[in-house]
């Protein structure tokens, strides 16, 4: 249980200005507010939470590509924030990330050759010769092949191109990869490709991954931990299976009540969250959730809860965890729901898939 | 060793035409550009090839000929003093176009590097940029270059120099934007998450990015240097006689225009063809490099 930790962040904030008026105070949209987390070598870690509440501003805190307001984030023992514009560019051999959209992501005027070699390039790995020789074989690892090099990336769809982001994110070698939303802009039988070589890769390469994610079906057979974050907060931190199973959140509990599930008789809460997130510029007082929260008592309006610890590798932020019997959603054993195991039907299918197939092409 | 799935097979080779043939597949389709283009073709081929054609030196005086109407012989007539006129407006051409170009290839120079630098550095060093920019385009454009021109002395190289500065804020303007727009695109994100240093960075993402718009301005700016280039010779402070210039001609033509039209008339002509072609071209190129339809 004892593995090192690779990553972790103390008391992250970043708040973004929008109004800065003559007088007075700036309005300040808080958007990472105050985030404690540890990442252990080797594990996945998945970052959930809906639109807006803060989690694509903390993956890129994480690596600093945006700087903190406040706040600490150490790599192996170093603290990044401290370091040189140079020293953090040689680190990045080491700490790569994967983007949201790879449509926008990559650069259209550079061949996939030359943005997947870029990374080689940048801090100096091999020669010439060897730097193409790797690119060719990332590029027939990600399941692309090597003659694409010569290509430019707005002739390849939606899931080739991610393969090309994860291709050009993995080809130096790093240690931690954190994606961002890595499938989402993706269709569901895309997404199950760049999933699975996302996790073979994660296997042969040992590499830590931090997922972020706001659809919780995609990470939960892929992450070893799950953090629930919510208008800048994580509420809560658990082992996958156990924060599925018996969520200690009441938001954790929308979430996965979210998750569409068609069996009968299927164990699930009928609780739903009304009406849009608060406002990160004037978050309410107390509890943040208190406002859409369904067991929303008198004391949190008033008494912000801090994280506390569960035991198990549980923590959580609610005063009345211990109080709530929430639902979660059963270990999938027995059944699968319709979707997932539909969901599961298409991974196996595009895993069992050697032969050049007639009829299927890959869309987006 | 994981199964990876053998997704190679899902990669249909491209079907989507490469970049370059789909602009230039709209550019084609477009008359008034291609119009655009040849006139300015015609114009520089016909500038290249002053040397070479039969035309009598558009120095050589023909004191049996001042001042004749178009003929045979001349077939733009000639001048007051008995220079053949379409001689002198070929060669003309070339002071015309070269002063066009490398203007517009000085402000280019000067204004693409300044305006990426305060689009990518901001701060208090795109204000100093921006602000020296705004004090330059405060004044007008033509204003300004005579300004320049008379401050350096009157020669055609002068006027291209003080052309190409006056020509420059508008260019760094325009990088500046340019980058700033560039800057906020995930790629360029994805290069820093890399470890990209500013130098490859500017290099490799923001000039290739930001070139498009900046050849569609080039174009159009070089219709206006022409124009310029013609005002300040018109005014003595560009090409000096008695080498041939468009403006330098009408300088003089319009001393005779009741007794000798053709001596204006050619050189206006050319002056309007060659800025219409500049204009369609850019306009054009334009149009044909915007990817947003099609």
């Amino acid at each position: 249980m004892t593995t090192p930790l690779i990553l972790e962040a103390r008391d992250l904030k970043k708040g973004f200005v929008t109004k800065k008026p003559l007088f007075g105070e700036p309005t300040v949209v808080r958007a990472v507010d105050g985030v404690d987390l540890a990442i252990r070598e080797g594990e996945t870690f998945a970052i959930v939470g809906e639109s807006g509440c803060g989690k694509s501003t903390l993956a890129r805190l994480l690596v600093r590509l945006i700087e903190p307001s406040k706040g600490q984030v150490t790599y192996e023992g170093r603290d990044i924030g401290g370091l040189s514009d140079k020293a953090l560019r040689a680190l990045r051999a080491e700490i790569q990330f994967i983007f949201q959209d790879p449509f926008s992501s990559l650069n259209p005027r550079m061949t996939v050759g030359a943005l997947i070699e870029e990374p080689l390039r940048t801090h100096g790995i091999g020669t010439g010769a060897e730097r193409r020789a790797a690119v060719a074989r990332i590029l027939t690892r990600v399941g692309l092949r090597a003659e694409h090099a010569d290509r430019y990336p707005h002739e390849f769809s939606g899931g080739q191109r991610q393969r090309i982001g994860i291709a050009r994110a993995l080809v130096t070698g790093p240690k931690l990869v954190i994606g961002d939303e890595p499938v989402s802009a993706l269709d569901v039988s895309v997404q199950a490709q760049v999933i699975n070589i996302l996790e073979d890769l994660k296997d042969e390469f040992g590499l830590t991954l931090i997922i972020i994610a706001h659809d919780l079906a995609v990470i939960r057979h892929m992450s070893d931990r799950v953090g629930v974050m919510y208008l800048g907060k994580l509420v809560e931190i658990g082992p996958a299976d156990a924060l599925f199973a018996a969520p200690a959140h009441p938001y954790t509990e929308t979430l996965l009540a979210a998750i569409p599930i068609s069996a009968v008789g299927a164990r699930k809460a009928h609780v739903a969250v009304e009406g849009d997130p608060p406002n990160p510029i004037a978050p309410p007082p107390g509890c943040r959730f208190h406002t859409r929260c369904p067991y929303a008592k008198a004391k949190c309006h008033s008494e912000e809860p801090e994280l506390q610890d569960l035991g198990d590798g549980r923590s959580v932020a609610c005063h009345f965890a211990q109080d709530l019997a929430l639902k979660g959603i059963q270990p999938d054993i027995g059944q699968r729901s319709e979707a997932t195991a539909k969901r599961f039907e298409i991974y196996s299918a595009a895993r069992a898939r050697t032969d050049p197939p007639t009829n299927t092409k890959s869309t987006t | 060793m994981t199964a990876i799935p053998d997704t190679q097979s899902f990669a249909p080779d491209p079907v989507l035409p490469k970049r370059k043939s789909r602009v230039w597949a709209k550019f084609k389709r477009s008359p008034s550009a291609l119009l655009g283009g040849v006139i300015v073709l015609f114009f520089v081929i016909v500038a290249l090839l002053a040397p070479f054609l039969p035309i009598p030196g558009p120095l050589e005086t023909d004191w049996g000929a001042v001042r004749k109407a178009p003929s045979a012989a001349h077939l733009f007539g000639t001048d007051e003093i008995g220079r053949d006129v379409l001689s002198r407006m070929i060669w003309g051409a070339q002071a015309s176009l070269l002063a066009g170009v490398v203007s517009v290839l000085i402000a280019v120079a000067m204004g693409v590097p300044l305006g990426v630098i305060a689009g990518y550095r901001r701060g208090w060093t795109d204000a100093a940029i921006s602000r020296v920019t705004e004090a330059l385009l405060a004044a007008p454009f033509l204003i300004l270059a005579i300004a320049l021109a008379a401050f350096l002395g009157p020669s055609l190289t002068n006027a291209m120099i003080a052309i190409g500065v006056s020509a420059t804020p508008v260019f760094i303007r325009l990088a500046r934007a340019q980058t700033l727009s560039v800057m906020t695109e995930d790629y360029v994100e994805s290069a820093r998450a890399i470890g990209v240093g500013h130098v490859a960075l500017i290099w490799r993402y923001i000039l290739p990015n930001i070139f498009p718009p900046i050849l569609v301005q080039g174009t159009l700016t070089i219709a206006t240097a022409i124009i310029a280039e013609a005002a300040l010779s018109f005014l003595g402070l560009g090409q000096q006689p008695p080498a041939p210039s468009w403006g330098a001609m009408l300088n003089v033509a319009k001393n005779f225009l009741e007794q000798a039209p053709w001596m204006a008339l050619y050189p206006g002509m050319a002056i309007f063809l060659v800025v219409l072609g500049f204009n369609l071209l850019g306009d054009g190129l334009r149009d044909a490099l915007d990817p947003r339809d099609n």
